[in-house]
This record gives C-alpha cells, structure tokens and sequence, in this order.
C-alpha cells in the first residue's frame, strides 16, 4: 500500500512537471494586467508618448523660432503673447522648450540605450561565464562605481569637450555599471534554472542558450532599470549643460537655459523657473512609469 | 459539554478580507468551545480558515482583514467587546500563541532574553534582573540546556527546534489560561515534532491551560487532542470529541480526510485521496461547501447550506445527512471502514 | 568578520589603482600638451622643453604613473597651472567646505528621509502616506540646481530670508543644504517606506503583537531596528551622489568648495587640480562605502545566517 502511495505521488509531480514545461503562461500579458491597473504607471506612460509626439511634431505649430533675437521685447514676463515670457535676448522661452524637448529626450534614450548595449554584454558574460572573467569585469565595473554621481560623467566630459553627443557617450558611460550589475545578478538566477542546465546537456551552443534563454530573463529587469535610468540621465544631462560642459548656447537646450537664466536670477526668475519645470515633469514621468513597471514585473515587491 | 466548564467560546464568528477582486469570507460563522483544561483541535486543509480564526481570537487580524461579526467568549466576556488597550492586556498574558514558523517569528535584531523580558515587562512589570531570573525559570521548563547562556543569544544561533522552545517559553512566560498553537510542528524535523508536540501536553498538565492546536494533520489530532472542529472552507463541518471523530466520522468531508490517512489500525486497501480541490473564494458553491466534491451530494446539498446541529453526545454536524430533509441514500449515515474497498 | 574585513580591504586595491590610472590618464588622454598649458602660448620651444623635462613628461608612460601615485600618496598633487602655487594648498581650504555642505546636507536628508518614510509606512494607502510619496517623487525627479535657483529666488532675493550665496554664517547655509539634501531625502524616505512595510508583514512582528506589545513599540523597537538595515546602503551610496551633487549647488550658490573648484579648473584646463579633486571625491565614497558595507554586513549578519 505504502509503495502504490509513493508511486501515486511521483506520478503526480511527474505530470505537475510536464504541465509547467509545456504551458508557460505569458509572462507579458499578465505584466500588462497589472500595469493597466496602475494609474499612476499609465499617466506616466502617457506622459512619455505626449511629450516624444510633441518634441517631434510641436515645432512644427509654432510661429516663432527658438533663435529669434527680439531685443525690444526682451525679459517680457509671461503674458498670452509670451505663455513663459522672453529671455535676455527677447527669445520666446515656451518656443525655446518646445524645440528643447527633443534634445533632452533624444539624451535620455540615446545614453541609456548606448548603456545598455555596453553593460548588457557585460553583465550576460560576467553572470555566465563567472570566475576570472566575472571578476575582471566586475572589477572594472567597481572602478566606474568609484566615481560618484555626475563626477565620472564631468571627467569625461573634459576629456572629450563641452558638446550634447559627448554629454550622451558621458552618461552612457556612467550608466553601464548599473546595467552589467543587473544582468549579471538575473544572468546568474537564469542559469541556475534546471532547464539550462538540461538544455546544454543536450549539446546547445553557449551563443544559442544566451540568445534563446538567458536574453528572454534579463529583458524585464533591463527595461525597468532603463526606464529609471532614463530620468537620472536626463538630470545628469541637463545638470551638465548648466555647468557649461554640454550644450553650448544657442542651442535651446534645458540646462543650457537654466544657466542662463541663473545669470538674471535676481530680475527675471522667471527665466529659470520654466525650463526648469520642463525637466521635472520629463524625470517625474519617466519616474512614475518605472516604478509601475518594476511594480508590475515584480509582484513581490507590490506592497 | 455546557458553558460553565468552556474557557473559550466562540460563537458565529465571520472574519473577512477586503480584496481588490470583493470580499474574501475566510472565517464564515465559525462556532466552537474549548473546554477548560482541554486540547481542542482545529483541523483542515490550508485555507479553511484555521489559522485566520486563531488570529481573530487574539484580534490580530490586520487590514485588509477585519472582524465582521460574531462573539469570541472567554471565561464569559467578549473579547470583541474589548478595546484595543484591554485586548493588549490579555495576549501574551492570558491567551498566548504560538506559530508555524519558528526560523521567522523571533526578532532577528533581539536576544532570545530580551524578547522573553519583553513579556515580564509588558504584562506584570518586571525589570531585567527579575525578569531575567524568570526566562532562565521559562527556558529550563520548555527543555533548553543551559538556558543562561541562551539568553544572550540571538535567534540565528539556535535550531529550528531549539527556536520553537524560546517560543513556547516566550508565550507560556506569564502562565496564560489558553494557548493557541498555529501549526507548531510543520515546520519542523518529525523527530524534534515529537518533542514539541509531548513539551505542550506537559506544560499544559503542569500548568493546567486549555489549548487550542491548530493542524492540517490528523496524526497530531490524534496524539495531542481532546476534541475536535473540522473547518472546511471557513466553516466548521464538525465537532465531536476526539474518539469519536476517528472511530465514528459523520461528515463527508471527516470521512474523506480519515480515509486519506494511512493508519496503523485498520487493514486499509488503499488510500482514497478526495476528488476534487477546496473551491476559490470567488466560486464558492451557494449551498454545502463540500457538495461538489462530496460523493453523496444531492440537489439538497448544492442548493441549500446545512446548518451545523446538535445530533447528541455534544456532537455537532454541518450535513444534510444527519437531518430529516435528508432524501438520498439513507445508507451512508454511518462511516463503514469496509465501504472503502469499494470505492 | 575580521576576515571579511581583511578580504573587503584587498579588494579596495584594485578599484584604486583603477582610479588613480583613470584620473592619470584623464591628463594625457586631454588634447594639448601640459608643458604648453604652463609656459603660456607665447613660450618658446627650448621652454616648452625644460618644462617637459622638469615634470618628467618625457618619461614612459608607466614610470610617469609610479611617479604619480608616489606623490599623491604623499599628497602631492603638482603644481596648479593658473597660480603655480601647489594644488594641495589650493583644495585644502575648499574641501572642508565641501565637506560640511556633504555632511549637513546628508544628516538632513537621513533625519527628514527616515521620519517621512516612517510616518508613510505606518498607514500605508492614507492621505499622509500618499502625499509624502508625490513630495518624494517631485523632490527625485527636480534638477538640484533648479531647485537651488528656485529656492534662492524666492527665499533670499523675494523674502530676503537668507544671504543668496556664499557659505560660513548659519543663515548662507540653510539654502544649500536644503538643496543639496532634498533628493537624497527623498531617496532614502521611499527605501525606508518600503522596508519598514516589508518588515511588518514578517511573522515576529506578528508574535511581537501577539505578545500583547503595544503598536507603537511593535513599529519604533520591532519593526525599525529591522528596517533599518537596507537603508544603511542607500545612505552610503546617496553620500557619495551627494559629494558629487556639490558641483552643482556650490555653483549655484557661488560657494568656494571643492566642486566649484573642479569646474573653474575644467573651464580654465588647470588639470592637476581637477585630477585632485576627483581623485579625493572618489577615494572618499570609496572608503565611506567600505565603511557602509561592513557594518551592513555586521548588522545583516544575523538575518544572513538563516
């Protein structure tokens, strides 16, 4: 009696196995459940898709140009003619951060997607291969770390010269350890899965487990983290061209707009206020967005 | 029994969960006693509502959870009646409780004597030395070697088995008239569950407390208690003393736990699972819980729910059955072990 | 643990040579010749020369960075280009500026971060809990040095509450730091919120109220000590974003500290001065967060052992 329990039993994980194999739910569908229900998450998300439509299609509404010197109407304050008012040089600043808009998001997306595409590899070898080649990466990876916030992106920015690509190439630089450090922590989670193990037994090639079921695992927490990042990037960005290592005058870019408009604090602080406000609705959607996507992949975490 | 021998009466109690998918009934009218100085045993699959019944006697259910309705007596006032400030005075002091989980429910940042002081402290004033005095009494009653030299560590430093101990030890601390244990083996090695489970019948002599142990398993059932509840879906299906549970099962759902058992009694052909799996909150049968796993179900049992009556000897059953609406086969009022072979 | 130390500290060796290496090379990776820097564009080329040969410039490049790392272990740091006058007599006033702003503003951000995280977690989903976490988006997701500008504008230049720059009387003080402190504020307000949630749903805060423990002790002994724990690292970590974010806020309040000093250094290409200056931010954060993770690790080694 006691064997036919026992046989019973395994016959039952055997067929619990077989059904978790072959019927995986869609992880995605159910992400988009959770996220759909996250107000916040969506708003955010909004937000994002408003402000990329308007970046590329606002300038084309607008009458005036981000470069028109108007010096008789200079320092204007805000009124129905001037929505945000006109800076020392009379130049429209509602004009200027709508044509802004595209570069402050084009920095954004470019560093962080040139940060992943560098510490994505980085992590997947460091998390799959392990020993000495985890260790020299992850070595490298903590000499970066030393750096603090936006001190390695000013170090490379002086090296390379005050300009919005190099800003970008900056952040992407200080973005990688973030992203190399999150894969390789779900690189080495994905790899302790029996199934991997199963799967090289069988004779796959290193190329093929990395492509076809380490990439799959890494994905969400990659996008989370890129979401995130997107934000501090941006601050990180702008507060560099406020610096004057980064966008170079006349370019409307935001930071670049608020170090101007530091100079006529004490007259116009309107000048600084708006572009200023600019960024924080940009950071605080992507903020937003990313909470509720990490919220979202991770229901643990939900509280 | 009446009501003059129960410590703990428990009438008509309805605990809920306030989700985002509706209200969850994890305790639906729940009634029981425990007589003073007995064991009386709760048993059921998890999610019964055992363990959240064992949680609304102290009120330590915490949102979204809350207490609807119902009387929880003991030694006759309602403790629902209380506020919060009385209610802190009766956990730990008069009604303890122990958990499943002894590797999570000490203070991982406290010594083992600090969180036992804890109780001295709160409930009867005690300062360190005396306090101290008293967990070394405590921890050399629940079987802890050298207990003076425990108290100054911390709980990552002791056994699963040896952590259950400081827990007993912690709730038995102010000599309560009940203590209620969650699952206190499950957790833990079959050897040290022995031990545990032999430590609580002691102290219960010595101390002379009720208890009400809280268990998915019929073997503890057997070995530890007096009477029994069987909850099945926040629901108690039956109440009967020990004894008579094993040899004379009434409910279905008795029945079909029973013969799920293996046991060292009984010739048994073999074990008959129950069909079926406990239902989920949001497609919760209108009429008996059990009616569509049960094999004697009628339109009866799927249409109207059974109330849980008195059918003599202190026994009590949710069935329609035992009843005289009762219109299926009259021939399976009576738990036959033999009938097992047929099925 | 001593081990761990020992090992934790071996490990410091290969991120400071990376560092130092980093910061020499940041030198020579610059376009122009340092030698050119100093003599002036108008120097002769013998000049030029007897400056190449005096700094060593001429050297091999690994001989050149022994030498380097030699010095600046002996706190030598060169001669600054602009005044000639030695770099570590020119940081050595300006760092404990800096270091004054880093350290108040990263009390204040600990003291107001932990209080309103606290306060949110005890009633999760209530009006309070809701609106300290908006504050704490907002105060993520601002520009530090708008936020500085902002602050400025309204308290020192509208209401003349406060001097609008420089740092030394209490009252130049208190904008910086509020600027400087309110993103790590925030910071360290969502790590605690979500710790201290996560630690009272643990099963011995469940036996703490089955003690009969008052609430109020159960969250402020039980629960706290507990939460504590993980918010030591972002502490750590926002230190260090907080010694960088000192670039920005003495910019903007115009206050004679390290981080203005790297990006007056950067503009004027005075590089012996900027590569100090990184070089002694990076090697503080390094040591602080040495120091943040071993006693992480003392603190987490009782819940570690499970």
């Amino acid at each position: 009696m006691a064997n036919q329990n026992i046989e019973q039993n395994t016959d039952h994980s055997e067929v619990e196995l077989q059904a978790m194999n072959v019927k995986k739910p869609s992880p995605w569908k159910d992400f988009y459940k959770r996220l759909k229900r996250n107000k916040a998450a969506l708003i955010g998300f909004y937000t994002i898709v408003f402000l990329s439509i308007v970046s590329i299609v606002g300038p084309f509404l607008l009458s005036m140009d981000p470069s028109d010197v108007d010096v008789i109407n200079k320092f204007s304050r805000p009124s129905a003619e001037h929505w945000f008012g006109t800076d020392h040089m009379g130049r429209d600043i509602f004009t200027r951060i709508v044509y802004g808009m595209k570069y402050t998001l084009g920095v954004g997306f470019g560093s962080v997607f040139l940060g992943a595409i560098m510490g994505v590899p980085l992590g997947i070898v460091a998390g799959y291969y392990g020993g000495r080649i985890d260790n020299f990466i992850m070595r490298l990876i903590d000499i970066l770390l030393a750096f603090p916030g936006i001190l390695l992106a000013l170090a490379i920015v002086s090296i390379l010269g005050g300009s919005l690509v190099n800003v970008t190439i900056a952040v992407a630089i200080y973005a990688i350890p973030g992203f190399a450090r999150i894969v390789r922590g779900s690189t080495l989670a994905a790899k302790k899965l029996e199934y991997v193990d199963a799967i090289r037994a069988l004779g796959s090639s290193d190329l093929r487990i990395i492509f076809k079921h380490i990439l799959p695992n890494v994905s969400s927490p990659v996008i989370v983290n890129a979401t995130l990042y997107i934000a501090s990037a941006i601050l990180t960005a702008a507060g560099l061209s406020f610096l004057g290592m980064g966008a170079q005058p006349p370019m409307p870019e935001w930071g670049a707009m608020l170090n101007d408009g530091r100079d006529y604090i004490f007259d116009a602080g309107y000048i600084a206020f708006f572009p200023g406000m600019a960024i924080v609705i940009v950071v605080l959607a992507f903020n937003i967005f990313g909470d509720g996507l990490r919220d979202a992949l991770d229901p643990k975490l939900k509280n | 029994m009446s009501t003059n021998e129960s410590i703990l009466e428990v009438t008509d109690l309805r605990t809920s969960f306030f989700t985002e998918g509706g209200e969850v009934k994890a305790v639906d009218g729940v009634t029981f006693d425990v007589p003073a100085g007995k064991t009386l045993g709760i048993v059921g699959e998890s999610g019964s509502g055992k363990s959240i019944t064992a949680m609304s006697i102290l009120q330590l259910i915490s949102h979204p959870g809350k207490i609807k309705g119902g009387e929880i007596k003991f030694r006759g006032k309602n403790l629902l009646d209380l506020s919060e400030k009385e209610m802190r005075k009766i956990r730990g002091n008069q009604i303890s409780m122990i958990f499943q989980e002894p590797m999570t429910s000490l203070n991982p940042t406290y010594t083992v004597g600090q969180q036992i002081r804890e109780s001295y402290k709160i409930h009867q004033g005690l300062g360190k030395k005396e306090g101290s005095k008293r967990a070394i009494e405590m921890l050399k009653l629940v079987g802890i070697p050298s207990p003076e030299k425990r108290l100054d560590q911390y709980p990552f430093e002791l056994s699963g088995g040896m952590r259950q101990r400081v827990m007993i030890a912690m709730a038995l601390a102010c000599k309560p008239d009940l203590l209620i244990a969650d699952e206190p083996t499950t957790a833990l090695d079959v050897t040290i569950q022995a031990q545990i489970l032999e430590l609580i019948k002691e102290l219960q002599d010595e101390l002379g407390m009720s208890v009400v142990m809280i268990t998915h398993d019929l073997g503890v059932v057997a070995e530890t208690c007096d009477y029994v509840a069987v909850m099945y879906c926040g629901k108690v299906v039956e109440y009967a003393d020990v004894r008579t549970l094993f040899k004379n099962p009434r409910h279905p759902y008795t029945v079909g736990l029973l013969k799920s058992l293996p046991r060292s009694d009984r010739d048994q052909e073999e074990l008959t699972p129950i069909k079926g799996t406990v239902p989920s909150p949001d497609e919760m049968p209108v009429g008996c819980r059990f009616a569509p796993r049960c094999p004697f179900a009628t339109n009866l049992c799927h249409e109207k729910l059974p109330s849980l009556d008195d059918v003599g000897d202190g026994e009590q059953i949710r069935c329609w059955i035992y009843t005289d609406e009762w219109n299926g086969d009259p021939g399976v009022k009576v738990y036959e072990p033999e009938r097992t072979t047929e099925g | 643990m001593t081990t761990y130390i020992i090992r934790r500290l071996f490990q410091l060796i290969p991120v400071l040579f990376g560092v130092t290496l980093l910061v020499f090379l940041l030198m020579h990776l610059t376009p122009g010749n340092p030698a050119q820097l100093i003599a002036g564009e108008t120097a002769s080329q013998s000049t030029i020369e007897r400056i190449e040969v005096s700094m060593g410039l001429n050297d091999p490049l690994p001989v050149q960075y022994v030498n380097f790392v030699t010095d600046v272990a002996q706190l030598d740091f060169g001669y600054s280009y602009r005044n000639n006058t030695p770099v570590f007599e020119e940081i050595k006033p300006r760092f404990w500026i800096t270091m004054e702003l880093a350290i108040y503003s990263t009390i204040l951000s600990i003291f107001i971060g932990l209080i309103a995280g606290i306060v949110s977690a005890v009633r999760q989903y209530s009006v309070r809990d809701v609106t300290i976490m908006i504050i704490a988006l907002f105060g993520m997701s601002m520009p530090n040095f708008w936020l500085g500008l902002m602050l400025m504008n309204w308290f020192s230049i509208q209401l003349g509450w406060f001097p609008p720059t420089g740092w030394g009387s209490a009252g130049q003080v208190v904008l910086p730091v509020i600027t400087l402190g309110t993103a790590g504020a925030a910071v360290i307000a969502r790590m605690t919120r979500s710790s201290m949630l996560d630690v009272i749903s643990q099963d011995y805060i469940r036996t703490a109220r089955a003690k009969g423990v008052h609430e109020q002790i159960v969250i402020y002994r039980h629960a706290l000590k507990n939460a504590l724990i993980p918010v030591v690292t972002v502490v750590g970590l926002q230190f260090g974003t907080l010694l960088a974010g000192t670039v920005l806020t003495e910019t903007v309040f115009s206050i004679n500290g390290l981080g203005r000093l790297v990006i007056d250094s950067i503009m004027a290409r005075d590089f012996p001065v900027v590569q100090a200056c990184i070089l002694i931010i990076s090697v503080i954060f390094v040591v602080v967060n040495l120091i943040v993770d071993i006693s992480y690790t003392l603190l987490n080694k009782r819940i570690d052992m499970d």
